[in-house]
């Protein structure tokens, strides 16, 4: 994966975070000052046509009770009474004779239909804007009345500089709170990328920094701080199995490539070659074996194997194995003492236990001296809080030899990949079968204890009887 | 006896070949799944053996899944780098009658092989009673008898024979007698195997003047007059 380095990009998250800030306060500010606008704007119109409708409601009455002279009154009348100088009438006749009003003549474009109309007018020799409207009377009479909205006009335009000035105002604080977002935001990426990115480059010793406030940062950091700590755990472990495999397959191939190679230089007869061939074909047959146990450890451990699981009767097992092996004991003048129960049902993968005892047994004759013994035993130990069903019954599986044993510091690593103590150097053996018996045991959801005999070994094997699934993997 | 070998690793292919020609078989060899899977389907032979990860499109199990649909009945011993038991599983349930995980030893692969035609042969008659040599089983009573002399076995020493008998004249691996009498399927350490052949060997050997069960060597045993 390419690492990248920290600067300004289009697909910058922190940007984008800034850019959406940004663009929902403008959103909202435009929205906000939209309803303001339309708002007064609205009102002002709408007061204008009131008290439009109000005049024209008085001359209408005007005129049905008292003509055209009433209704020329009238029209004088307002205008004089006009405090605000903003009111327009016109009365024409029907030859289009003006009769009464403050208009010179009568506006061009006006629309002779009832309708609301914004047209500029001539008053005082200025050109303004005004809301009028048209009404027909009886006899070809026309009425309009009207109010000269400079005003509004005026106000309109302030409250447009002020939009935009705001709009201006809105735009330049949401840049700016948006910078302040991506910074903000970038930081605590970056205290994560930075760490990660020395990570990758192979640094697995730095962590996060951690705040100590206990908020959602905290969080991340500390969760990826554990993983952190599981990575380089397991990486130690990968190392060193992949160191031991490195070291324990050059062993036998070493010496199946120095006998082949001694005996294409030195061997004299074909019987000679073939004894070397022979032998170099043990010895590929243990790099075949080390594989082979090796892969079948890691697939155990990854826990792919709880298919196979059954229920079968473990005593039965235990006791075909002892038969298999007390021959072999006997060979090696050694006594195989058994001490089983009639049934021990289990439920778990029978092939696997059977492997496990097999190793475990194979060392205990192979370590034993002539004339000892080693004893095998099960029992069903009593759940720890009486009819708990949480606390399934436990079975003791014990293995115990009185071979040459091992030391303390011996006992804590003898279950780890291609771990040999030194006394057994010299003996056949990957080392491995230990290793795998911890890996059943573990898959069981049990636990394996070694411990000492004065002299010898006691293998210690507790599985919970009524197994239950854990989710643990 | 016909043997097809349906192997692409032209290494693993020569060393059967030439190893089964020089034990008397006749080998046809084919190097992919197609080719192997015409000359199965057009030829009879006695036992197939067939490589599980094959070029040429054809895979090794469906190449025996397809054979099985056909009606072909004809032996297949499955060689396979894949050496999980769930790999063995799943080939022997795709038709497999028996499975031989790589590396091999070519004494191993003959072994089962001549245990597969063999058992494919006598599967027909049941039988109460075997015999080699003046050595006579009884099935049914489970009695020994040597020379008219009466032997007393453990009822595992008992099968031990039993699967020596059945398979008289070929030789068996420790591996096939762990599978077979045991049914035990991983890979001791120690010596089993062959501290119980000594102990039936106590028994039905030593009294007499000459020895039914021989050591092959690099191979395993083999009981023969």
């Amino acid at each position: 994966m390419p690492t990248r380095l920290p600067g300004v990009r289009i697909q910058s998250v922190s940007l984008r975070f800034g850019i959406v800030y940004s663009v929902l306060f403008i959103i909202s500010a435009i929205l906000f000052l939209s309803f303001v606008w339309w708002g007064t704007i609205g009102l002002l119109d709408q007061r204008v046509r009131h008290s439009i409708a109000v005049d024209a409601h008085a001359m209408l009455t005007e005129w049905a009770h008292e003509g055209v002279p009433g209704l020329e009154n009238l029209i004088s009348n307002r205008l004089a009474q006009d405090i605000d100088d903003n009111a327009i009438y016109l009365l024409s006749a029907p030859d289009g004779r003006l009769l009464a009003g403050n208009l010179a003549h009568w506006p061009a474009r006006v629309d002779h239909a009832m309708h609301w109309q914004t047209l500029p007018v001539l008053r005082d020799g200025q050109l303004n804007l005004a809301q009028t409207r048209v009404w027909m009377l009886d006899g070809n009479y026309r009425l309009l009345i009207g109010r000269d909205i400079s005003a509004r006009t005026q106000i309109q335009r302030m409250l447009t500089d002020a939009m935009l000035w705001t709009c201006l105002m809105v735009g330049l604080l949401a840049i700016g709170g948006g910078w302040v977002v991506r910074t903000l935001f970038r930081q605590i990426i970056h205290s994560i990328n930075r760490t990660t990115l020395a990570i990758t480059q192979g640094d697995m010793s730095r962590r996060i920094a951690v705040s100590g406030t206990g908020d959602e940062l905290d969080d991340v950091a500390l969760t990826i701080n554990q993983m952190l700590d599981r990575i380089s755990r397991l990486m130690d472990g990968v190392k060193q199995v992949s160191n031991s495999i490195a070291h324990d397959l050059r062993t036998p191939i070493a010496r199946a490539r120095a006998e082949l190679e001694d005996a294409s230089r030195h061997a004299t007869s074909e019987q000679a070659l073939r004894a070397a061939i022979d032998q170099a074909v043990v010895n590929l047959d243990n790099v075949t074996g080390i594989c082979e146990a090796l892969l079948r450890i890691a697939q155990i451990e990854a826990g792919t194997r709880r298919s196979a699981f059954a229920t079968f009767d473990l005593a039965s097992t235990l006791r075909d194995m002892a038969e298999l092996y007390e021959a072999v004991a006997e060979e090696h003048e050694l006594k195989l003492l058994t001490d089983l129960p009639e049934h021990l049902p289990f439920m778990g993968d029978q092939a696997m236990f059977q492997q496990a005892l097999a190793n475990i047994l194979d060392n205990a004759i192979k370590f034993s001296p002539p004339h000892g013994s080693i004893s095998l035993s099960a029992q069903k130990l009593p759940p720890a809080i009486p009819n708990d069903r949480e606390w399934a019954s436990t079975i003791r599986i014990k293995v115990i030899d009185c071979g040459i044993g091992m030391n303390s510091a011996d006992l804590a690593r003898a279950s780890e990949r291609f771990f040999r103590a030194e006394r057994a150097r010299n003996t056949p053996g990957s080392g491995l079968g230990l290793a795998l018996v911890q890996a059943i045991v573990e898959l069981h959801g049990g636990t394996l204890y070694l411990t000492h005999n004065t002299p010898g070994l006691v293998v210690t094997i507790d599985v919970p009887a009524l197994h239950v699934l854990s989710d643990k993997t | 006896m016909r043997v097809l070998l349906i192997e692409d690793d032209q290494t693993v292919r020569n060393f059967v070949a030439k190893g089964l020609s020089e034990a008397g078989h006749l080998v046809e060899q084919a190097a992919d799944g197609k080719q192997g899977f015409t000359l199965a389907s057009q030829d009879k032979f006695d036992v197939i053996i067939l490589d599980r990860m094959l070029p040429g499109g054809v895979e090794g199990l469906h190449l025996l899944e397809t054979l099985r649909s056909e009606g072909n009945l004809t032996p297949v011993l499955l060689l396979s780098a894949l050496a999980d038991v769930d790999e063995k599983v799943a080939g022997l349930k795709a038709g497999g009658d028996d499975y031989v995980s790589k590396p091999f030893s070519f004494s191993e692969l003959q072994a089962r092989l001549e245990a597969l035609v063999r058992r494919n042969r006598n599967e027909a008659q049941p039988l109460t009673k075997l015999s080699v040599g003046d050595l006579e089983i009884d099935l049914l009573s489970r009695s020994v008898r040597r020379g008219g002399q009466k032997i007393d076995l453990q009822p595992r020493e008992f099968r031990l024979l039993e699967f020596l008998m059945r398979h008289t004249g070929q030789v068996v691996t420790r591996t096939m007698l762990l599978e077979g009498v045991w049914d035990y399927h991983f890979d001791p350490q120690t010596n089993v195997i062959d501290v119980h052949i000594s102990r039936l060997r106590q028994k039905i050997d030593k009294p007499f003047d000459h020895a039914l069960v021989h050591t092959i060597r690099n191979a395993g045993y083999m009981l023969q007059e």
